[in-house]
């Protein structure tokens, strides 16, 4: 419970500073440094028992299927590196108080702060390796957000987009590392995985798995090539420059290395890797602290430098290597911070950051100048400061290591040079900005902050000293936990003292604060040699790749996406071909086996028309007229297909629908043009009819292989409770209004939205009517033919008095409310051809979108009825009736049913095409009252 | 039989996928009817193709083909024309909007109003 505590209680302090406000600035801070402070005093309660090796757990059961858990644990590392956080953060928050200018959002950055606290207060602490995963990634989600403090700063979003892109990405690779770990080890137990070292590394996915695992570590702790983002972050404001770029995110990584070092360390690949990177890291970060004119920028590489140190340091075969390496994670965190929170004050106080700019400042803040002294001093690594302590450590190591084999020497001599270049930028810092000679005109006069905003400097300072002097007393212990959790067995005993006599490494670091002498002296010369390499910065690189990805990306939406509808479209084509196409080749044989049917002389006759009117559809499809009578014949065909092939209900509603398109089809066709431009390129004809062939092949591919192949459907439940359960001997209508009576409901709405959306789209519409055919030919002047009109009038109550009958025969014969309906409307349409808009509105004065609704209507009552009697929605009941003069009837109440999908299929057939219609009559132009064109 | 049969469905998917693109909102539609006569007659297929099979119960038992896909094709046969309605006067709309009835009318008028 403790451990849960710590960790959400800086959650929890997420929230406290929105309870401040900007104008109450200390109660603002003191709200925020609340919850972290009882954190704190909590991890202090049980550091003793972590001190004496023992290893606190917690867990709650998360998603178990993911083998997740909530589970915590606190052992020497976690400890160490949890009172840094929560140490340092506390003292970052009382820094910020005074850094702040009053136009920044205090509890927004508090906010921001403490949410970054908690994901890594949870990275350190959890005991699982998904969980660290999600921590990991918050830290780069909150570091994105922190470093992107000042928005509105160009400088500032593109350095939190640099960092988020480099942490994130590695941070997914970390991912796929721990779940390959996992997967090895058969659990993400942090316990479980740091015990099966030698599982995971007999095991094959090992390299891949270290080698994921080692870019999530150096990303997030900018080694080298990864370094370029960190100096980048510097754009944020300072106190999170002291936080997170010093003491804890990008510490991050080098705790990774330290938390898998029991389970993955100790192979070639890690020896070489980590050492040789690292060492790498280190020099390249010194080399260039040494040259930058940026104070932020010299400590931030600087910081890359030192984390290199400590990336060597894990590399290294070595227990003491190890120790080493955990104690230059404190020393570094408390150098760091102090001389990150002095560059902000110094910012503070000149408005400049600029070396170039800076001298002589101790006049003005003699107590600052002493405190960056140390600090710088402590980096450089001077005898008597804590820094001294584990560079001593880490050169002792370096003449250790077998690394290089014959070659071994050449470490200790770069890790020299690296120290060397260390004492180099140390003295810079501290003599340019602070001594030599008169200070120079700045912007203000500088003097020294609030002793408040130098506190934490100072605490910081005294901890160094401190520890440089009896590093006995202070720290052994802590180290030797930390040490002791990162190799999971006792490390070597740790004698730190100041004075360990004459010896190799005392004449090394001997010749590096010399040497940095030197070198500082000298470095003028470096200026000149860097001038040379101006244009190439790794900066620079990164953003023309980022720029490259982008427009490379541009490139392919361009290509894939350039509007044209026909593509998108053939695009959608050509992946179904490819799925479809792929998925036929993997059947042996397209023959299914079954028995394949004769075939006879109309068969053929039939099939011979159909795709001739098929193809002229699509053949003639410019001349339109001709397209649409080619597409009749087709409709018709298919129609006597289904009459062929046991389909009466289908073949009589094909029937009626093609009759209602054609209609609408040629009343469309006045309103646009009578033929289709030609457009398309031969280019483009040929690509089309490819893909169709092969689209058509695929189709007909399909269709022969199911037709050819036995089935068992659910066929047979229909068939025999049709007349017992439903009451009627047409399977497919009792399907329509009952089995399945809820999907017709559904379509028979659809149909009726799209009646009403037609509606709307033709109100107000005000078209362009053509005078004459597009030959120039007139209108025939004989609006409604004498023959038709008669005809037509004569037949109409008979048509009615059919569709009547095939209704009510719908539910034992073929029939039912669709085809019925359909042949309503066909006959009322047939009134409107012949006599007129205006002739028949008068005799049928009423609107049609009602019997569309109240068509829905009927049928939902109906479903709706069955609860009445307690049944399901759409329950239907049926029995036989004795009607005087008819006779026996058997009644069913699915016939209310059909009743409204009758009704609703006029209304929405009449809505569509009389509103059309409608729209021809009431100014329909003359060849006389017209003159112009139509434009095409 | 099933040879021809499945050439049927193919062709006419073919061809209404050729007519729906086309660059003009009216073959587009003719060719969208087209493809749904050949959606319509592969979904009627899968129940098989008998011959004297029609699902009317007469009581003299014998062979009924299957009625399920029946019962599908007829209700997309009736929604097919509602699309088909639906499209065909979205471009009568468009034509009268925009004066034009290529399908990319919308397109051409929208980056007319960001030149301008």
């Amino acid at each position: 419970m403790p451990l849960l505590l710590i960790v959400l209680l800086p959650l929890l302090g997420s929230l406290m500073p929105l309870l401040g406000s900007n104008d109450k600035r200390t109660t603002c801070a003191l709200l925020t440094a609340l919850a972290p402070a009882i954190a704190f005093g909590i991890l202090l309660t049980q550091a003793g028992s972590v001190l004496d090796g023992e290893v606190l757990r917690f867990s709650i059961s998360w998603i178990p299927a993911l083998s997740l858990d909530f589970a915590l644990r606190l052992d020497g590392l976690s400890l160490l590196f949890a009172l840094l956080i929560l140490g340092i953060g506390l003292l970052i928050i009382l820094y910020t108080r005074f850094y702040l200018s009053e136009d920044d959002s205090m509890p927004r950055f508090y906010a921001f702060l403490m949410l970054f606290m908690t994901a890594m207060l949870g990275i350190v602490m959890a005991d699982n390796l998904i969980l660290l995963w999600m921590f990991w990634e918050l830290t780069s989600l909150t570091s994105f957000l922190l470093i992107g403090f000042w928005y509105t700063q160009t400088n500032a979003r593109r350095g939190a987009r640099a960092s988020l892109t480099v942490t994130a990405l590695g941070g997914l690779a970390l991912l796929a590392g721990l779940l390959l770990i996992g997967d090895i080890v058969g659990s993400y137990d942090m316990q479980v995985v740091l015990d099966s070292r030698e599982i995971i590394q007999y095991d094959p996915r090992y390299v891949p798995a270290v080698l994921l695992v080692l870019l999530g570590a150096f990303t997030k702790s900018a080694q080298f090539p990864f370094q370029f983002w960190l100096p980048q972050a510097m754009a944020a404001p300072t106190p999170v420059s002291a936080f997170l770029h010093s003491a804890t995110m990008v510490k991050a990584g080098v705790f990774l290395l330290a938390r898998m070092h029991p389970a993955l360390a100790g192979t070639d690949i890690w020896l070489y890797l980590v050492g040789l990177t690292g060492l790498t890291t280190l020099i390249y970060g010194a080399y260039f602290a040494i040259i930058k004119y940026d104070i932020k920028a010299i400590l931030a590489y600087s910081t890359v430098s030192h984390l290199g140190l400590i990336t060597m340091l894990f590399g290294f075969d070595s227990r003491m290597a190890v120790v080493a390496g955990v104690f230059h994670i404190l020393n570094h965190a408390l150098f760091k911070a102090s001389l990150f929170m002095v560059a902000g004050i110094v910012d503070h106080e000149c408005g400049t950051r600029d070396i170039r700019k800076l001298k002589g400042l101790w006049r003005y803040m003699p107590v600052t100048t002493l405190l960056a002294t140390i600090a710088s001093a402590s980096m450089a690594g001077v005898p008597l400061l804590n820094g001294f302590l584990s560079k001593e450590m880490m050169l002792t190591e370096t003449l250790d290591t077998q690394l290089l084999g014959g070659l071994s020497w050449l470490i200790p001599a770069l890790a020299v040079v690296g120290s060397l270049l260390s004492v180099a930028y140390s003295l810079r810092f501290v003599r340019n900005i602070f001594f030599d000679g008169p200070p120079r005109e700045v912007a203000k006069t500088p003097h020294e902050p609030p002793w408040l905003m130098r506190a934490p400097v100072i605490l910081m300072v005294s901890l160094c000293i401190l520890i440089g002097l009896l590093p006995a007393i202070t720290v052994t212990g802590l180290i030797y936990a930390a040490a002791d959790a990162a190799l999971m067995a006792s490390p070597p005993e740790l004698k730190l003292a100041i004075w360990h006599g004459f010896n190799l490494p005392l004449l090394m670091s001997a010749i590096a604060l010399g040497g940095g002498v030197v070198v500082y002296l000298l470095r003028q010369h470096l200026f000149n040699f860097q001038r040379q390499f101006a244009g190439i910065d790794p900066l620079s690189v990164y953003e023309g790749f980022m720029q490259a990805i982008v427009k490379a990306f541009q490139w392919g939406l361009d290509a894939l996406e350039n509007g044209s509808l026909q593509r998108y479209m053939l695009w959608l084509v050509i992946a179904v071909l490819a799925l479809a196409g792929s998925s036929l080749m993997e059947v042996s044989s397209l023959y299914g086996g079954k028995a394949l049917q004769p075939l006879d002389g109309i068969l053929i006759i039939g099939a011979g028309i159909t795709i001739f009117a098929g193809l002229a559809t699509a053949c003639l499809h410019r001349r339109r007229l001709i397209s649409i009578l080619m597409l009749s014949i087709v409709g018709l065909m298919t129609s006597l297909i289904f009459a062929r092939f046991s389909a009466p209900d289908l073949a009589l509603t094909q029937l009626a629908v093609e009759v209602v398109t054609m209609i609408l089809l040629m009343l469309a066709l006045f309103f646009l043009p009578q033929r289709t431009p030609k457009e398309s390129n031969g280019r483009r004809v040929v690509r089309d009819v490819l893909v169709c062939t092969g689209f058509g092949g695929i189709i007909a591919s399909l269709n022969y292989a199911v037709l050819t192949r036995p089935v068992s459907s659910i066929a047979d439940f229909f068939l025999e409770n049709s007349v017992p359960g439903g009451g009627g001997h047409n399977v497919v209508n009792v399907i329509l209004v009952d089995f399945r009576g809820f999907d017709t409901l559904g379509e028979i709405t659809v149909l009726c939205i799209a009646g009403i959306g037609i509606y709307k789209l033709l109100n107000r519409l005000r078209l362009f009517m053509p005078s004459s055919d597009f030959e120039g030919r007139p209108w025939s002047p004989d609006r409604h033919p004498m023959i038709l009109a008669t005809v037509s009038q004569s037949l109409m109550p008979m048509a009615l008095l059919v569709s009547v009958f095939i209704f009510l025969r719908g539910h034992n014969a073929p029939g039912g409310g669709f085809i019925a309906g359909l042949v309503t409307a066909v006959v009322l349409i047939l009134l409107y051809i012949t006599r007129g808009v205006e002739w028949t509105q008068q005799r049928l004065d009423f609107q049609f979108q009602p019997i569309a609704v109240v068509g829905v209507g009927i049928a939902a009552l109906t479903g709706l009825g069955s609860w009445l009697f307690g049944y399901p929605f759409l329950t239907s009941s049926f029995g036989h009736f004795h009607i005087p003069l008819i006779g026996d009837v058997e009644l069913a109440t699915a016939l209310f049913f059909d009743l409204g999908v009758y009704l609703t299929v006029i209304g929405a057939t009449l809505m569509i095409l009389a509103n059309l219609g409608k729209i021809t009559t009431p100014h329909r132009p003359t060849k006389q009252s017209t003159t112009q064109k139509e434009p095409s | 039989m099933e040879a021809l049969y499945a050439t049927i469905t193919g062709v006419l998917a073919a061809c209404g996928l050729f007519l729906a693109l086309r660059g003009r909102t009216f073959p587009v539609v003719v060719g969208l009817t087209l493809l749904s006569y050949a959606v319509n007659l592969f979904l009627f297929s899968t129940g098989g193709l008998n011959t004297d099979a029609a699902p009317v119960i007469d009581g003299h038992g014998g062979q009924y083909t299957d009625p399920l896909p029946q019962a599908l094709v007829l209700t997309a046969i009736v929604i097919g024309f509602a699309m088909t309605a639906f499209s065909v006067i979205l471009a009568i709309r468009v034509r009268g909007e925009l004066g034009s009835d290529d399908v990319h009318a919308g397109r051409a008028n929208e980056s007319r109003e960001n030149k301008s």
